[in-house]
Formats: structure tokens, C-alpha cells, sequence
């Protein structure tokens, strides 16, 4: 039946499908030429062809040798692993006593948490600079890992989970006679998997993509997370564009690897905890 | 009895949130009045000399820094242009991903993939696609447009900074909208169907109005988050702000002033001014929308 009306209806899928895939190409094919022109000797970069028989890794293996792009990587796998372990852990003590304990200002506390998202980060750039400047903390992983530890965002994410848990279960724990910690180790974070790993997973993807505070932190070379030193290494070596993707490259990976692996908890993460970056 | 429990609980509490308690005092307490004090000071971070009061010294220098001001508007022009542009895109392709095609997961997975990259890759890979011999200019040469470095021209390098910034973000919003649509019973549509709507009519008459607190608080929410950029132009325009400064935010401009020209006062003054700023479109996003949506 080829009426007006089917004809309509395939007009109308074949936009959709149009609209898509264009989007798709437009977000695919950056990487694509990035990972190509990563892969080609330097003078055949700007060429629009691919000749197969040149491409090589040897900007990979350039870059990993003669530039510290493996200490970066590694600076950056430390700094995102300790940031985000902190963060899974303290937040969820946090939330923990604010979804379920009894203590004097508990309001105030929880307002205070509210309140301290509203402010943007910019404003402690300097005084935090400071600080760390004091502590003697510039230029150490201390500096990079320790003012990030704790998230009022996530404080307040773990909470709204923990109160979904119903509170028959800890009652019967305390007649047992576990104690508060060990109902929140042993109840509460077992029971909270899924909200643990969407806030690990937004932790690490965050901290690994963060650049403002790690340029300012890690002044030497060895300190470099991989965003600050694949962006010095560009500011040097911009004409070598195999090279400088290389290192675009090895930067996305590990991000783009958990999200795909992991991508179901982002999804649910974002669709649960509302808006925010 | 009783109140040993209790004071028992209290300290189980007290140690539960310590992480959180000593993080806001040294991280955010501390600092946020240090640098209110800052930036009534004459602070000299070099230490030569002490701190010396000035009064508002330093946010009359600040409002008259002409770089400054610039940076105010290129960053409200660089949110008017991103702000739209990302939510219309975002918002059609959750329209269309939600249910109207296959490998809905396919597509979905690849426009968020943008989103997790870091902004540093981001950049590359853009000042490479954007360079006078690059593929952009290559495709634009075809119909006519002559080739040009985009990041290098005053007047071209936010609307290019712009079209990566779109490129970067849709893939987040287009998830929100995706999560709102899925509050919208399938019974509207099944209604509006049998009634004999079109998709443009649906789209118009059902989902457009019923997502309508969602597109107004992502445009909050995109419009702050946009006020505070700062990787994508200080990456590609570097601390001087490009071109002509014509790619300075108001984030790089407090990142320069403060770590470039090490004058930490006039600094902390324009980071309180942005944060003023950004103060007033969060009240109005908490006035709109009470405190269901946002908690």
C-alpha cells in the first residue's frame, strides 16, 4: 500500500536517519583523522590521502621515548585513581550520616553542603594557590590529590541513594548488635554499587580531563598530569602534528575505554542525579 | 544510658563527616574568605611586601580594565552563541535517539564520546582540523569559502571556539533530555497519533511543552556552566587571549591576572565580580525552580 501516508512516513525516517548519522559522522570523524594523522610520517600530515604502507607508530614510540609522556600518564592514573578512591569513600561516610544519624546542626551542615555547590571554583583559585603555597604542597602529588578528596556534589548524590534504602535492614543489624560502621560498611555501600560506580566513574573521567588546577599545581615537568604536558608539549613541537596527536590520542583512550565499558552507570548517573557537570 | 548512646552517636557522626568538615574549612571556608580579604588587599604574592588594605582600589581597577571588560563580553557572547546552538542540537537528537530509529545505543554511546574526551585532546585535534591547510579549509575551498587560519582571525576565533565547544558538549545535554523524555507517558503520543498528528506536531504540541522545564533549566545550567570557561580558550588563544584578545574569557582573565601578571588582589576582585555574576542566573534558576528540582 503505497499511499501518501506511508510515503509520508518513509520521507520522515529517512530525515531521522539522516540527522543521526550526519551528527555521528561529525563526532566521529575528528578522532578518526586524528588517529590517521597520528599514524603518519610527519611530512605526509597534511595530505588529504592515506598512504597504508607509511603508516607507523613511531610517533607513539617517539613521544613514550624521548618525552615523558608515560611518567605524565602515570601521574595521571595516580592522581585520578587516589582522587577518585578518596572520593567514593568519604562522600559516602558523609552521606551516610546525613541520611541516617541524629547530631546537632545537621541542617546546617546539609545547607552548608548545598550551598558551597553554588559557588564557582574560580573564586578559590588564588587563595587555594596560596594555601598550597604555605603547606609547602606546589609541585606534589599532595597538592594534586588532597584538596580534591571530598565533593559536596557527591556528598549530596550519595545521599538521595541511601535514602532510598529502606531502614528495616539496619534495624534488624542493630538488634544484631553491628555497629554504625559496620552497618555502613557491611549494609550500605554493598547496596549502593551502582550509585558507587557512576560516582567513581564522573570522579575519574572529571579529574583525569581536569587542566586549570593541575597547570597551576604541577610546575615541574615530571609533575605533569597528561593534560598539562601534552599541552606544553603542543605549545613546543606544533608542527609536528603526528606526534601531538599521538599524544591527543593516548589522552582520550583511557577516558573513552571506561566509558564505554562502563557506560550504563553514566547514563543512569546523570538521569538520577539530575544536572550537573 | 541514654545519653551515652547518644553521645556515642553523635561521634559516630562527628567521624563520618571529619573528612568532609576538615575539606571545607582548609578548601573552601578558609578560601573563600581569604580571597574576599584578598581582594580588598594590595597583595604582592612574591612576599616582599605585607598585604596593605585599599578598599575597593582593586575593583575600580578591575572595571576599568578595558581587557577585562572585553573579557566579559567575548565570554557572554561566546554562552549566547553556544547556549542555543548546543541545546537545539542536543534536544533534536534525543528526540530522534529516544525512539525513532535503530542502534539507538550505537548513536547514543558515539554522541557522548565528546564528553568524557579531555578538553586538551579536544583543542588539538581542532587547531589540526582548523589550520589553513587543514581538512576544514580543504572542504570549505570546494564551495568557494577561502582558506584561512579560523583560530588566527580576530573576528572568526570564538564562533570557531564555539563550534568545538557545541561539538564537545551536546552529547551531555542530549542524555538530559533524554532522561526527561522518558517521564513522558507513550499514551500522549498514542493519542495523538490515532487523532492522525504528524512527528512535527507531536514534537510541537506534546513534547516541546511537556520537556519545557527541562529546556528552560538546561539553558540555566549550560549558560553558568558556559560564563566559566576557561580550557578551550585559554588551549587554543593561550593567556593572551588570541587574536586581538578576542578569545579572553573572564576565567582566563582571572588566571592571567593572577599567575601571569602575580596581581593577586585586582584578581580576586574579578573572580567576586564573576561570581556575582554567576550568583544572580543560579537565584534565578533556584527561583524558577524551588527546590524539588534541584534537590
Amino acid at each position: 500500500m503505497w499511499n501518501r501516508r506511508n510515503m509520508y512516513g518513509i520521507g520522515v525516517k529517512m530525515i531521522f536517519y539522516s540527522i543521526c548519522i550526519l551528527w555521528a559522522l561529525v563526532t566521529l570523524i575528528p578522532y578518526l583523522i586524528a588517529v590517521i594523522t597520528s599514524l603518519k610520517p610527519v611530512e605526509d600530515v597534511t595530505k588529504f590521502s592515506i598512504d597504508f604502507n607509511k603508516l607507523t607508530f613511531d610517533s607513539y614510540r617517539y613521544i613514550t621515548h624521548e618525552f615523558p609522556f608515560l611518567r605524565w600518564l602515570f601521574n595521571s592514573f595516580v592522581v585520578a585513581v587516589a582522587v577518585t578512591a578518596g572520593n567514593v569513600l568519604f562522600n559516602s561516610m558523609a552521606a551516610y550520616a546525613l541520611a541516617r544519624l541524629d547530631f546537632p546542626f545537621k541542617k546546617v551542615v546539609f545547607y552548608i553542603i548545598i550551598g558551597t555547590m553554588m559557588i564557582p571554583g574560580q573564586v578559590l583559585l588564588i587563595p587555594i594557590y596560596l594555601i598550597l603555597n604555605r603547606l609547602g604542597w606546589i609541585d606534589s602529588y599532595k597538592g594534586l590529590i588532597i584538596p580534591w578528596l571530598v565533593s559536596a556534589f557527591y556528598i549530596f548524590f550519595m545521599r538521595q541513594y541511601f535514602l532510598t534504602i529502606p531502614k528495616d535492614l539496619e534495624e534488624a543489624a542493630l538488634i544484631d548488635g553491628l555497629s554504625r560502621f559496620g552497618i555502613f560498611f557491611k549494609i550500605f555501600l554493598p547496596l549502593s554499587l551502582p550509585a558507587l560506580a557512576t560516582q567513581a566513574i564522573f570522579i575519574f573521567v572529571g579529574n583525569w580531563n581536569s587542566f586549570m588546577w593541575p597547570s597551576i599545581i604541577a610546575s615541574s615537568e615530571e609533575l605533569y598530569t597528561l593534560p598539562v604536558g601534552l599541552n606544553s608539549f603542543y605549545g613546543q613541537y606544533y608542527q609536528f602534528w603526528n606526534q601531538v596527536l599521538a599524544g591527543a590520542i593516548l589522552l582520550s583512550l583511557p577516558t573513552i575505554i571506561v566509558f564505554v565499558v562502563f557506560q550504563k552507570y553514566f547514563v543512569k548517573g546523570i538521569v538520577t542525579s539530575g544536572l550537573k557537570e | 544510658m541514654r545519653n551515652k548512646t547518644k553521645a556515642q552517636a553523635y561521634f559516630t557522626a562527628f567521624v563520618m563527616l571529619l573528612p568532609y568538615i576538615i575539606s571545607f574549612f582548609m578548601f573552601f571556608a578558609y578560601p573563600l574568605a581569604k580571597a574576599f580579604i584578598i581582594s580588598f588587599q594590595e597583595f604582592s604574592f612574591l612576599g616582599d611586601t605585607p598585604p596593605k588594605f585599599v578598599g575597593l582600589l582593586n575593583y575600580k581597577e578591575a572595571l576599568t580594565n578595558k581587557m577585562f571588560l572585553d573579557s566579559i563580553v567575548n565570554t557572554f557572547y561566546y554562552s549566547i552563541l553556544v547556549v542555543p546552538t548546543q541545546l537545539i542540537i542536543a534536544l533534536i537528537l534525543a528526540v530522534i535517539v529516544n525512539d525513532k530509529v535503530k542502534f539507538k545505543d550505537f548513536f547514543r554511546t558515539t554522541y557522548y564520546l565528546p564528553t568524557v574526551t579531555s578538553p586538551v585532546a579536544v583543542s588539538i585535534i581542532f587547531l589540526f582540523l582548523y589550520k589553513t591547510d587543514g581538512l576544514i579549509n580543504q572542504i570549505l575551498s570546494h564551495i568557494g569559502i577561502t582558506p584561512r587560519n579560523w583560530f588566527n582571525e580576530p573576528s572568526f576565533v570564538m564562533p570557531a571556539i564555539v563550534s568545538v565547544a557545541v561539538w564537545g558538549s551536546v552529547g551531555f545535554y542530549m542524555v538530559t533530555f533524554l532522561s526527561g523524555l522518558s517521564t513522558i507517558p507513550d499514551q500522549l503520543y498514542e493519542a495523538a497519533e490515532v487523532e492522525g498528528a504528524g512527528e512535527f506536531t507531536k514534537l510541537i504540541k506534546i513534547t516541546i511543552p511537556l520537556l519545557k522545564p527541562m529546556i528552560f533549566f538546561n539553558t540555566v545550567v549550560s549558560f553558568i556552566s558556559t560564563l566559566q570557561m576557561f580550557d578551550l580558550s585559554y588551549i587554543i588563544g593561550g593567556s593572551d587571549g588570541g587574536p586581538m584578545g578576542k578569545a579572553m574569557t573572564m576565567v582566563v582573565m582571572i588566571y592571567r591576572t593572577a599567575f601571569k601578571e602575580f596581581n593577586m588582589g585586582v584578581a580576586s576582585a574579578m573572580a567576586f565580580i564573576v561570581f556575582g555574576i554567576i550568583f544572580i542566573l543560579t537565584l534565578i534558576q533556584r527561583k524558577f525552580f524551588g527546590e524539588e528540582m534541584s534537590y
